[in-house]
């Protein structure tokens, strides 16, 4: 059978492709074309007085040390987002694939925080764990933990990654389940008859035949970590206390709009951008290539 | 069926925007603002009120988010060449707002282009002098003034013991009693924590925030608050949040539900939380003016305002602009001054509205609304508490923020942090004065 389609006209492909490319270039091309120029403009927040300043916005970057900070803060968050709710959403989904009564309810269930917004599970948190009205934080102070989050950046930084990663475990749930139903039953029985106890089943047999999963999770999971914690840093700690939770995000945002900087803020973006396009790149050069459905 | 539900819809539609547009050609004015609650409801009202008084201007008034997301639509909206016609800025914005010559027209000219009558000394200057040139020029129109006020809970300041404390060591001495006498997790606290802890105590105290008048005499104004004052009292609040007496609340003023609730029996923070105190407090109330430090010579000075101004964006047309110096004069008329102090608890603007309202015994049972007031014409002001007028003022304010936090955690000295601050603070000033219009 002959895959390829044939057009009678020439211009009949160029015209079905046209919307999508329309899109693509509109809403990411021509926004990222923006971010870039702007990365090489030194220019005040109305846009009335504008110069060309080549690469002084990236130097002044790199000549400062709190962006440093915030690379290494950024990725400690990353794997720690990334590792939490991935363990979490792995012993969730192993417990969930047992055939139980009322198992599709749980399953359900788990999935449900999926849909809400980072700023609110952001305010969430806050009911749960601030430190005069939170309901956690009483039963803290009682066990004698001086919980004050407001003023304790390890504290803050435990809170930011709680709370991300809270969000992203039914995300991860739900592609573990799929990732468990996949692996055929047979080979689990061939390794209990062979003797094999649950805990070495699930590392010898489980574990390596979820990892592509897991390895697509944990990009999607470090993507997720880089961008989309940002409305929970805004609702929950604006960056504080003192610079502990600020990431490369949050500083995109406050340089540019709280700060009006908007040619440095431009050129952490377009770093930000060159970042994402090497993760992206590594997961298709691994995932894509190993794993064979 | 659904066609026909359609159908009905369209048509209740296009008679809806039929009987909306005028018959006559009347001149729209868009007026972004900030406001939420109790708020929206007087900026709609004065709307309205204007919009029935005359029949040539509409004022629209749409909701824009906070203060920061007002502005940032504003500056986006410029940008794309949308600006609406009046915009709320909040007063850290006037910096940014000063800066774009030709984005923005100045309300001085505004009204002398219009003709409008328009006397800036009829305004109260302690208000009217943060959005003027040094030369007395109004830039933007004051809208919404607050100012720093000690909220106090009465009742346990009673049960303790002690009076309302005027000075600095009387408060540390008072927050120490409550403190100890149930109110282990809290003796007192404050809002926004930069506003009170260095821009007001700096102008209380007749020390300079920043040079050259604060920044009001020029873009290149050099921060200089790692003074003696300002590092005693931040050693002061570092020392007692060890175990309490003083417990900070957070950057902005998400913290001031332990004053209502009734954790925290004193906290300092804006008046215009007066709306919040009154709804919520399960208790007698009071504010009282800032506590000073008694061996500062001339102290109390006088305060500096909290708030918004109305600016007027460039590029409109001359008649666009007659309509905008209408609803300015309309806006202020004395009995309207009086009616947005009543309704929002924020201060009146003009000198004949304070007079008015003293005259008819409004502070009489609410002496607390007169507070900021007194504080802010507490003396003539000088070059140290006329205003501020710093470039990038949010972002420096939580810099400053990210200082004060690192010295109350025990990782910098009070001296240390408050170097720091003012370093990273300047950097951000001179970046601000490269990309500012010549």
């Amino acid at each position: 059978m002959q895959k390829q389609a044939i057009f009678q006209s020439k211009l009949l492909p160029y015209a079905l492709v046209a919307p999508q490319l329309a899109i693509v270039l509109i809403f990411f091309y021509w926004p990222a074309a923006q971010a870039v120029i702007q990365s090489f403009l030194l220019q005040d927040a109305f846009g009335l007085s504008t110069s060309f300043v080549w690469f002084d916005n990236y130097l002044d970057l790199f000549s400062d040390a709190a962006y440093f900070e915030a690379i290494v803060r950024t990725f400690f968050f990353s794997f720690a987002i990334a590792v939490s709710s991935l363990s979490v959403a792995l012993l969730l989904a192993i417990m969930a694939d047992k055939p139980m009564r009322g198992g599709s309810l749980y399953r359900t269930l788990l999935i449900w925080p999926y849909a809400v917004a980072p700023p609110v599970v952001g305010v969430l948190w806050i009911f749960m764990l601030h430190p005069s009205l939170g309901v956690l934080s009483r039963y803290l102070r009682e066990a004698g933990i001086d919980w004050n989050p407001l003023l304790d950046g390890n504290q803050a930084a435990t809170l930011i990654i709680l709370a991300a990663a809270w969000k992203q475990i039914s995300y991860n749930f739900l592609f573990f389940l799929a990732g468990l139903a996949s692996i055929p039953k047979s080979v689990f029985e061939a390794a209990a008859i062979d003797g094999a106890r649950p805990m070495r089943r699930f590392w010898t047999v489980t574990f390596p035949l979820l990892s592509p999963t897991i390895f697509f999770l944990l990009v999607v999971n470090i993507v997720y970590a880089f961008f989309d914690t940002f409305g929970i840093i805004d609702t929950m700690t604006r960056g504080g206390p003192g610079t502990s939770t600020v990431t490369l995000v949050y500083k995109v945002y406050s340089d540019g709009l709280l700060g009006g900087n908007l040619g440095s803020s431009a050129a952490q973006s377009v770093i930000l951008m060159v970042m994402v396009i090497v993760l992206t790149g590594i997961q298709f050069r691994f995932v894509e290539r190993k794993v064979t459905y | 069926m659904a066609l026909r539900y359609f159908g009905a819809a369209a048509a209740v539609a296009l008679t809806v925007g039929m009987s909306a547009s005028p018959a006559f050609a009347v001149t729209e004015i868009q007026w972004w603002h900030a406001m939420t609650g109790a708020n929206n409801d007087v900026i709609v009202k004065l709307a309205t009120d204007f919009n029935a008084a005359q029949t040539d201007y509409k004022v629209i008034p749409t909701y824009k988010g906070n203060y920061a997301d007002t502005m940032n639509a504003g500056i986006a909206a410029f940008r794309a060449g949308n600006a609406p016609h009046i915009m709320q800025v909040f007063e850290v914005g006037t910096a940014t707002m000063m800066a774009a010559t030709g984005a923005v027209k100045p309300v001085y000219k505004l009204m002398a282009e219009a003709g409008e009558k328009f006397d800036p000394k009829a305004y109260l200057p302690a208000i009217s002098g943060y959005y003027s040139t040094s030369k007395g020029e109004m830039l933007s129109f004051p809208f919404n003034s607050s100012s720093t006020v000690m909220w106090v809970n009465l009742d346990e300041l009673k049960k303790v013991g002690v009076e309302i404390p005027k000075t600095w060591p009387e408060t540390f001495a008072a927050a120490k009693k409550l403190h100890d006498n149930g109110h282990p997790t809290c003796g007192f606290s404050n809002s926004w924590v930069t506003w009170v802890n260095l821009e007001q105590l700096s102008a209380w105290h007749n020390v300079p925030l920043s040079s050259k008048a604060n920044g009001l005499d020029g873009f290149d104004t050099k921060l200089e608050f790692n003074g003696p004052l300002q590092v005693k009292h931040l050693e002061k609040l570092v020392e007692l949040q060890k175990d309490k007496t003083y417990d900070y609340a957070g950057r902005t003023n998400t913290g001031e539900g332990r004053f209502t609730s009734g954790e925290c029996a004193i906290y300092l923070t804006s008046s215009a939380f007066f709306g919040n105190v009154k709804a919520q407090a399960k208790f007698n109330f009071t504010a009282a003016p800032m506590p000073y430090y008694p061996d500062v010579k001339g102290a109390p000075q006088n305060s500096i305002i909290g708030g918004a101004s109305l600016w007027v964006m460039g590029g409109k047309s001359a008649d666009e602009y007659k309509g905008i110096a209408k609803f300015m004069t309309f806006l202020s008329d004395t009995d309207r001054q009086i009616y947005i102090h009543k309704a929002s608890g924020y201060l009146p603007i003009t000198k004949a509205a304070y007079a008015k309202a003293k005259e008819e015994g409004f502070y009489k049972d609410q002496p607390y609304l007169e507070t900021p007031l007194l504080e802010l014409t507490n003396k003539e002001p000088t070059e140290n508490s006329r205003g501020l007028r710093l470039g990038n003022m949010v972002q420096l304010r939580d810099v400053w923020s990210e200082e004060i936090e690192q010295a109350l955690a025990g990782k910098k000295t009070a001296k240390q942090a408050l170097d720091a601050a003012v370093e990273r603070g300047n950097t951000m000033l001179r970046q601000f004065e490269k990309t500012a219009v010549k």
